[in-house]
């Protein structure tokens, strides 16, 4: 090898652009090789990578074909799709019963809603969704956000009960459905996550009695299982109560709910707070600032990003745990859903309803995971490489 | 001052207790007052309480608030259904919560005297009862030494068999599965010779869930007794006897053959008990506390009590359920009315 075939002259035009690519610059970013890419090679490389692999992906995949065939015949091929009556159903035993859902679905999300009335939580279950849809846009995240939601629940309750502008009343005891859950999981997060920031701010206070105060709920609340918050608060609570008083029983679990999870975001809340270094807590401090200012502008906004994903977490457990409420007799989703099963008319349809109220409730918690993604991306890019 | 409201609060607890007890027999004033009726029911089960595709209640047990309802306030509509848990059912009718509990509860000394509670009679006579397919040329529950019986586990259902097996001799395998879609499976999939539980259940189970429903036959043993009823708590007696009678009225009203869209013309019978029972004579509604026309009323609304049964349990429903012990007691079952005079 001469020296002349070292110098960067006499190297063929790729080589150079993959020097220029290992010394870094940004421009020359050079395609694979052919034959380097692809899918072809993609499973080449991790599905037949060596003969053990190639058996185990043969097998994996008989067996996905196998079972994806038999839900495909069940769901598609031989399935009814429109029946009047569920014995056109049962006659045909092998597939899934469609017809069941166009009867059932509104009920499941509408529960026992009174019938003429039910436009009322469709738009009250638009408007929460379509609410929720807003608030994940940054550019809200002002005033704005607090006047949608004041206005938003304001319309809501109108609706929900009724009562003025010609609506007739509909107590609580009729709710049911999607709004149900909806109204459970949004009115409870949204009552419990000031009370949480409270809760952990108080937690770490140098207060002792504030400081008692708030291990002690948290401890209390988070000790027991939720299910028995609910019961306490729908069987014991009303045995306490004088006679004649009765609190409503859909208020009642929904401060049961809140409670709880504001114990949960809480203890969130202070994992976000532990991580926030001294040095910021002792900057703000030699900045003069007062303690609101200093927890409302340096550490609150850097302690409540890191807490996203965990945040989001006990959202979505929070969303599937309203269906709990089944014990204690309120109909949201999961109940309407058991209740529609159980139908003479078109009893034994289980694995449609439970598939349907599945699908119903993946919706919305992949919906919160991918959106708990972007805002992870988005608000963290000053701590990305 | 501070002690002053101190004991002022106190004594206005105190009167508000006292008060509280000494107004439990003015219940049904309360109703009247309130102009609906607080009515539990269950969750969701075929024939007895369950909401339908519009949202609407149907149901024995629904439909005798609603016969309570019509007696009282002249409209079967005055009511309020709340859907309670089998946990709560017992709570929200000492709190309050409900007037009256009509949700497929068991009439058992236990829960008249230790309870607290009042039922006010029997408005289904359920009892637990075996399932097989006829292939298995099983005719009576004795010969069933050696099966497997599948039954749900942690209710009286699974120790009525264990009492029923050890008193008779006879040795089952029972299968206990929770779930009652899993149940159905195992036994129409045949991992189980025979199925028990409420025979109105085993109905129900076999007129929407078998593949062939004439393939499997119920046996004539009934093997425990489980009379449903309405109940409501010690001490509202009056408005106990609204709901024994109301009920009654409907019994007695299929027994004079009065149905729903013959009330009126039956108020021109000669015969006085029909005319007591519609009001025409006087005297029994003013008994009750109520207008003349409450029987009239109540029948109106849902009809007689065989009415009642074919629309929710019987050739009318999807359940088609045999009147058996619910049939009257001059047709060969036991519902029987004291007189209503």
């Amino acid at each position: 090898m001469s020296i002349d075939q070292t110098l960067p002259g006499s190297l063929a035009p790729e080589d150079k652009a993959n020097l220029q690519a290992a010394a870094g610059a940004p421009e020359a970013i050079v395609a694979p090789p052919g034959g380097t890419g692809g899918p072809v090679l993609w499973m080449r490389k991790n599905l037949f990578g060596s003969l053990r692999d190639s058996i185990i992906t043969v097998l994996l995949g008989a067996v996905l074909l196998y079972v994806g065939w038999g839900f495909f015949k069940w769901a598609v091929i031989g399935a009814t799709w429109t029946a009047q009556t569920a014995d056109a159903c049962r006659a045909n035993a092998g597939g899934a019963c469609w017809a069941y859902l166009v009867e059932k679905a509104p009920f499941m999300l509408y529960g026992t809603y009174p019938f003429e009335e039910r436009w009322r939580p469709t738009i009250v279950s638009l408007l929460i969704i379509a609410m929720l849809v807003s608030s994940c846009d940054r550019r809200m995240w002002n005033w704005r956000l607090a006047a949608m939601w004041v206005v938003g629940f304001a319309v809501s309750w109108i609706l929900m009960f009724g009562g003025v502008f010609g609506l007739p009343y509909v107590e609580t005891g009729l709710w049911g459905g999607l709004p149900v859950t909806l109204i459970l999981s949004v009115v409870a997060l949204a009552a419990a996550f000031p009370m949480a920031i409270l809760l952990a701010l108080g937690r770490r206070s140098n207060m002792p009695a504030i400081k008692a105060l708030c291990v002690g709920f948290i401890e209390l609340i988070r000790g027991v299982p939720l299910i028995s918050l609910l019961i306490m608060a729908s069987v014991m609570l009303p045995l306490f109560l004088p006679e004649g008083v009765t609190i409503d029983k859909f208020l009642r679990a929904l401060v049961a709910f809140s409670l709880f999870a504001a114990a949960y975001l809480a203890e969130v809340i202070r994992g976000g707070l532990q991580a926030i270094p001294k040095g910021q807590y002792e900057a703000a401090d030699a900045l003069g600032l007062s303690y609101r200012l200093k927890t409302q502008m340096i550490i609150l906004p850097q302690a409540l990003r890191l807490v996203i994903p965990p945040l989001v977490n006990t959202f979505i457990g929070f969303f599937k745990d309203t269906s709990l409420v089944y014990i204690i007799g309120i109909y949201d989703l999961l109940t309407a859903g058991e209740s529609a099963v159980k139908d003479p008319a078109w009893r034994g349809f289980a694995n449609e309803t439970y598939l349907f109220l599945a699908a119903v409730y993946f919706i919305f918690c992949f919906s919160m995971s991918r959106y708990s993604q972007y805002l992870e991306r988005d608000l963290n890019k000053s701590h990305r490489r | 001052m501070l002690s002053k409201t101190i004991i002022a609060a106190a004594a206005a607890t105190l009167t508000a207790f006292v008060a509280g007890q000494a107004m439990a027999g003015a219940k049904l004033d309360a109703i009247k007052a309130r102009g609906e009726i607080l009515c539990g029911v269950s969750t969701g089960l075929a024939g007895f309480s369950i909401a339908d595709s519009q949202g609407k209640w149907t149901g024995i047990d629904v439909d005798v608030c609603r016969a309570v309802a019509a007696a009282l306030f002249g409209d079967g509509n005055k009511v309020k259904f709340v859907p309670l848990s089998a946990q709560q059912r017992f709570t929200a009718l000492q709190s309050g919560e409900v007037d009256v509990l009509s949700r497929n509860t068991t009439y058992t000394q236990q829960r008249d005297t230790a309870l607290g509670l009042n039922f006010t009679g029997v408005t289904y006579y359920d009892g637990q009862g075996f399932m097989v397919a006829k292939k298995t040329n099983v005719k009576s529950a004795k010969e069933l030494g050696g099966a497997t019986v599948c039954v749900q586990p942690g209710t009286t259902t699974e120790l009525n068999l264990a009492d029923w097996g050890r008193a008779n001799k006879v040795a089952f395998k029972p299968v206990v599965i929770e779930k009652l879609e899993e149940i159905e499976q195992a036994f129409f999939s045949g991992r189980c010779d025979a199925y028990t539980t409420d025979a109105s259940g085993l109905a129900a189970t076999r007129a929407s869930k078998a593949p062939k429903p004439d393939d499997y036959m119920l046996l004539p043993e009934i093997i425990s007794k489980e009379p449903l009823g309405p109940a409501v708590q010690h001490g509202d007696d009056q408005w106990a006897d609204l709901i024994r009678w109301t009920f009654n009225a409907l019994v007695e009203a299929e027994e004079y053959g009065i149905t729903a869209a013959k009330v009126e013309e039956m108020k021109k019978s000669d015969n006085p008990g029909i005319k007591r029972l519609l009001g025409v004579t006087p005297g029994l509604g003013k008994n009750l506390g109520v207008s003349e026309e409450w029987a009239a009323n109540a029948i109106k609304a849902v009809g007689n009590y065989g009415e009642m049964y074919e629309r929710n349990v019987g050739k009318g429903s999807p359940l088609k359920l045999d009147r058996g012990l619910n049939a009257l007691w001059n047709a060969g079952g036991i519902m029987y009315s004291p007189p209503v005079r």
